[in-house]
């Protein structure tokens, strides 16, 4: 089938327009950037519906790329109905937001730079989702962090840009460090890295006799999820991510880059069904991010960050689906957040559009007669993070909240607390830019067709993406559980329409309470809004110490005083030029004549060595 | 024909040819033609490697210097692990005479001799079968490098110089007084002899005399890899150094003492060996998280370059002496793609330095928006050396990883840690260096000439090449690495037996 054909086109993309980009007219860069991506879409649809109906998976062997003693591996691809929903998101959407981007850059330096990283992204992660053992995942996994890098660093003038840039990277190099432990031990339990020898084994394995090493991979294995997907301690790089252009903070920070934690631990979960402390962290972190990326969200002016840590949220969402061991659910939410969230940064993208470069949530304001297209498709995805009832989130939440409440009961009501919160922040966001009264001095203006087409394809997909079964396709993989619970359901869906009606009481009946109940809160507010100060704490507790420590223990310490000064200049130096005061009627101390010597003496030996002896 | 032979004789011809002929000839064009039939040459080695069993090919082997009781061979041989630093290393000085010649003005005759000299030394410590040929080809290639720095480099190259000098001979008369004691306990200077011996059992060292030898050697290597703590000359030299003579120390002369270790100490010393493995891989991983952490701080480029190299030999060195399969490999392809992507990175500073006159990160920001392609090709280069997965850093530094995972998983996790420094060192010094707005309007910096791109295009393509198809470069370096280790006895019975307290001869 040729598999390696889906990666390759944006390849070629990438290759085309970094390398030619500068010298193509806009149209070509447009063809070769959007067109690349088009042609992976339409292959993908053409390999699944050749393959369909997908089980059991379908993969291809091209070559050997690491052989050495026993370890073998191979740079293989695969397709299972799991790939298969991925790769839908990852071109489909990809698509989709290549198509905007055309309108939304349209003003900006560096075209063609864009386009060349963004193919380059959906080429690294198109070979993470089909990768079929571990460390080729590893390749797109690393390969879209690079790309992620340098589109957060694409306004690379401003210096915060360029301070996000090396947050987002350095930070997802500490959560890789995990996953390339797990990576370690698991060749070290196993001997294979490749998906089904692993499952093969794992199989076999009785629960007890595995559960610690099992419990040690998985574990290592979710810190590089952590870092990869924005959970709690690794988060705080994602909001910083927004100083990237829009469409990369919906394609890469909101729908398919940030996912691929839970579609890495969702691909071996053989491995963590046997880890059940394993699962119960992985809920745990999930669920405790989720709290606190949305109060955060509950603060925050910026109308790109607000959607930043709703995505920090949404993601904990998935993971406690994935912790509950409802693998499906979780991939669902993925799915239908693709969309919806996709629609949010796009719409956002469109108001920032439309009011040049605005993005502070006090300056916008009636904006709905002006961008009536962003405003409907905007309100739609936001009734669908808000789980309102009939939209695509209001499936795959209640799918996670169910099973969280057959697994967990607190845990399902924390999460339903969260949803209230979810739907509050989210509308205050949307009630700030579209009601009221305009309060910003930009001429405001509605996006060009490029751009709103794909905001109504998104808000298609974001009414009637739940309609989509997608715990029924992969039920194959992950067996159905029955745990449908109208109670739980109804709960959900009440703290979701309270937290949008709170938000429309306090940001359009009442707009006066809201900063009243502001300055009341006071500390808390303070501590809130600035995030609960992790950044300050992180950069004083690790990076100020580990540069200082270098800098005045490490160099001036130990290389300089101990090392050189002490010992090669001090003690050493000292001894050999008491025995050179001893030696100086012999020589002349200069080290360039030793040199010298050495060199004529070495040529010299070369020279009688090889004409006496060198024929014998 | 023997291409050896060949290789090794082409850029000592071009010495001479450079030294004798007259004042008004072509140096420049001369010396990059022995530089490059050099390197094509060194391509004949190749094919013998892959196709014959032998544990080595083109092999030249001559009676040098007889006297009864004392007999010196002129034994040079390839196999799979100095093949690939030979190809590297002819590889590289062509590109290193290319840049030369706007690099270096003053007295550039002198210099590309100096250059050729040094080739001809390294070719000769790569392919050396005899401990006397080995020694007499490790003094070679240190006296040019000695006088590059010296004589071109920077406000201190005096003082850099020296040290440099005096850190390396203080090494290699150790290693001398043991190719000495071990001549006299064997009776032959001729490594293949020897090791037969050993197999043998003709060639007995009892544990404290391998401990002896091991040490001399070991004292050599470690200076000139360089292990912590005798690495305070490399971030002098190699700041001072002119940038030619920087490229080639870091990407070519930095590989001796790690090849040293794996090609002499493991096989010949094997108790030694292993007895030390443990303080040696504690030493490395300090190494790799001392070089990584003085990158984070250091205020100017070369010297931030120089301080990553630390830590990246660092890797190399914990991949031999984790005595396995994965690690040994992991560290011959360390080697070589080290050498690629430091030479890169050394190649571009050069370019960033002829641009702004200085090398100093403060002074420098913004180069990004008026040169594009210099910016690019640093990135590239820098994603190969912080270990970016389908670049070639990323193979060598997973396999050492992985080979240590497996001896000792702490190993594997305490050395782990450099992989996330290696990305706040680079990316922070490429942010303030590139990114941002031009600290100086004044001046205009010149984009990358086609007449720059020349030497980098090969670098970046074997970075890539070496990256993603390894199959083009391995299967020789594991078949080298597997005998050493076969040499080194690695069986396990066979280790706990050296371990036991109390067994002080070498098993026989």
């Amino acid at each position: 089938m040729n598999l390696w054909l889906i990666p390759f086109f944006p390849l070629l993309g990438f290759l085309l327009n970094g390398l030619f980009g500068k010298r193509l007219p806009r149209a070509a860069i447009n063809a070769i950037g959007v067109g690349s991506v088009a042609l992976s879409f339409v292959y993908v649809v053409f390999v699944l519906s050749k393959l369909y109906p997908l089980h059991p998976a379908y993969s291809e062997h091209y070559f050997t790329w690491i052989q050495s003693g026993f370890l073998h591996i191979g740079f293989d691809l695969f397709v299972d109905r799991l790939t298969a929903v991925m790769l839908l998101v990852v071109t489909g959407i990809g698509l989709l937001i290549h198509i905007y981007a055309v309108g939304y850059m349209a003003h900006e330096g560096g075209y063609y730079r864009f386009f060349s990283y963004f193919n380059l992204f959906v080429f690294f992660m198109l070979i993470l989702v089909l990768a079929s053992n571990l460390l080729v995942m590893f390749v797109g996994w690393e390969g879209v962090g690079l790309c992620s890098y340098l589109l957060i660093g694409f306004y690379f003038l401003e210096g915060f840009a360029g301070n996000a840039a090396n947050k987002a990277f350095i930070v997802n190099r500490i959560g890789d460090f995990g996953f390339s432990l797990g990576i370690f031990l698991t060749v070290l339990v196993f001997k294979t890295l490749d998906f089904g020898k692993l499952a093969t084994a794992v199989s076999g394995m009785p629960v007890e006799a595995s559960a610690g090493a099992l419990t040690a991979i998985t574990l290592l294995l979710f810190v590089g999820a952590i870092g990869k997907s924005a959970q709690f301690p690794l988060y705080v790089w994602l909001p910083d991510a927004m100083a990237g252009p829009t469409p990369v903070s919906a394609l890469i920070h909101a729908a398919t880059m940030v996912t691929a934690g839970v579609y890495m631990v969702t691909r071996v979960s053989f491995l963590y069904n046997h880890a059940p402390l394993a699962m119960s962290i992985v809920a745990f972190i999930g669920l405790f991010t989720a709290v606190l990326a949305a109060t955060i969200g509950i603060t925050q002016n910026d109308i790109k960050r607000v959607f930043a840590y709703s995505t920090v949220s949404q993601l904990g969402y998935m993971f406690l689906g994935l912790g509950v061991g409802a693998y499906s659910a979780g991939i669902f939410h993925l799915m239908t957040h693709a969309f919806f969230k996709a629609l949010l940064f796009l719409g956002a993208g469109s108001v920032i559009h439309g009011l040049s470069g605005e993005q502070d949530l006090r300056h916008m304001g009636g904006l709905w007669k002006r961008m009536p297209v962003t405003f409907i498709t905007l309100g739609v995805a936001s009734l669908a993070i808000s789980g309102f009832p009939g939209f695509s989130g209001f499936f795959s939440k209640d799918a996670i909240l169910s099973a969280a409440y057959a697994h967990t009961p607190w845990m399902f009501w924390v999460g339903s607390i969260t949803a209230g919160m979810t739907a509050f922040y989210v509308f205050r966001a949307y009630f700030l830019a579209f009601f009221g009264s305009y309060r910003g001095h930009h001429h405001a203006h509605e996006s060009p067709p490029v751009m709103t087409i794909p905001l109504i394809v998104l808000a298609a997909f974001s009414l009637l993406g739940g309609l989509i079964n997608v715990p029924h396709w992969l039920s194959p993989a992950f067996p159905l559980a029955e745990h449908e619970n109208v109670t739980a359901m109804a709960i959900s869906v009440t703290c979701g329409i309270l937290g949008i009606a709170l938000a429309a009481y306090l940001y359009v009946i009442r707009p006066a309470l809201a900063e009243s109940l502001k300055t009341s809160a006071g500390s808390l507010y303070t501590l809130v809004a600035n995030k609960y100060y992790v950044d300050e704490l992180y950069s004083g507790l690790i990076v100020r110490p580990l540069e200082t420590i270098s800098r005045s223990v490490l160099w001036r310490g130990v290389d300089e005083a101990l090392i050189d000064n002490s010992f090669v200049d001090g003690l050493f130096g000292r001894t050999i030029r008491n025995w050179g005061a001893l030696l100086r009627h012999l020589q002349s101390g200069s080290v360039r004549n030793y040199a010298t010597w050495v060199l004529a003496g070495a040529l010299l030996m070369i020279f009688i060595f090889s004409f006496s002896g060198g024929g014998r | 024909m023997n291409f050896l032979a060949i290789t090794l004789a082409l850029p000592l011809i071009g010495f001479f040819c450079l030294l004798l002929l007259p004042r008004h000839s072509k140096i420049s064009a001369i010396a990059l033609a022995a530089t490059v039939l050099t390197f094509l040459a060194s391509w004949g080695l190749i094919a013998p490697v892959r196709s014959s069993t032998a544990q080595f090919t083109s092999s030249i082997n001559s009676l040098w210097i007889y006297s009864p009781g004392f007999q010196v061979h002129f034994h040079l041989g390839i196999d799979g692990i100095n093949l690939w630093l030979i190809l590297l290393t002819t590889l590289l000085a062509p590109i290193a005479v290319w840049i030369s010649r706007s690099m270096i003005t003053e007295r550039q005759r002198n210099f590309l001799a100096l250059l050729l000299l040094f080739e001809f030394g390294l070719i000769g410590v790569f392919s050396a079968l005899d401990l006397f040929a080995f020694y007499v080809f490790w003094e070679i290639a240190l006296v040019p490098m000695y006088l590059m720095v010296g004589f071109w480099g920077g406000q201190r190259r005096g003082h850099a110089a020296v040290k440099f000098f005096v850190y390396t001979m203080a090494g290699s008369v150790m290693m001398l007084g043991s190719i000495i004691y071990l001549h006299s306990q064997t009776g032959t200077f001729d490594y293949v002899e020897i090791l037969n011996g050993i197999a043998s059992g003709r060639v007995m060292l009892s544990s404290h005399q391998q401990l002896l030898l091991f040490l001399g050697f070991f004292a050599a290597f470690a200076v000139k890899v360089p292990i912590f703590p005798l690495h305070t000359w490399l971030p002098n030299t190699y700041a001072e150094a002119p940038m030619p003579a920087t490229f080639l120390l870091a990407a070519a002369m930095s590989k001796m003492g790690a090849y040293g270790l794996i090609r002499y100490c493991l096989p010949l010393f094997p108790a030694a060996a292993q007895r030390c493995a443990g303080w040696i891989a504690v030493l490395a991983i300090i190494g790799i998280l001392y070089g990584a952490l003085l990158a984070l701080i250091q205020p100017n480029i070369k010297r931030l370059i120089a301080f990553s190299s630390l830590s990246h030999l660092g890797f190399v060195v914990l991949g031999i002496f984790t005595f396995s399969q994965q690690g040994a490999d992991g560290a011959v392809y360390q080697m070589i793609a080290h050498g690629i992507s430091t030479g890169a990175l050394f190649l571009i500073a050069g370019y960033l330095e002829q641009r702004r006159g200085s090398l100093e990160i403060a002074d420098l920001g913004g180069i990004a928006t008026p040169a594009p392609g210099l910016a690019t090709a640093f990135l590239i280069a820098l994603l190969a050396s912080i270990g970016l997965p389908s670049l070639c850093n990323f193979i060598g530094e997973y396999l050492i990883l992985q080979g240590a995972a497996l001896t000792k998983f702490s190993w594997a996790a305490w050395a782990a840690l450099g992989v996330i420094l290696s990305a706040a060192y680079m990316l922070w010094m490429y942010q303030r260096t590139f990114w941002g707005k031009s600290s100086d309007q004044k001046h205009v910096i010149p984009d990358l000439t086609f007449r720059d791109w020349v030497p980098l295009l090969p670098l970046i393509v074997l970075m890539v090449w070496l990256g993603s198809y390894t199959q083009s470069f391995m299967p020789p370096i594991s078949a080298a690495t597997a005998r050493i280790l076969d040499q080194t006895s690695m069986s396990n019975e066979y280790r706990v037996d050296l371990i036991l307290p109390g067994t002080t001869e070498f098993p026989r």
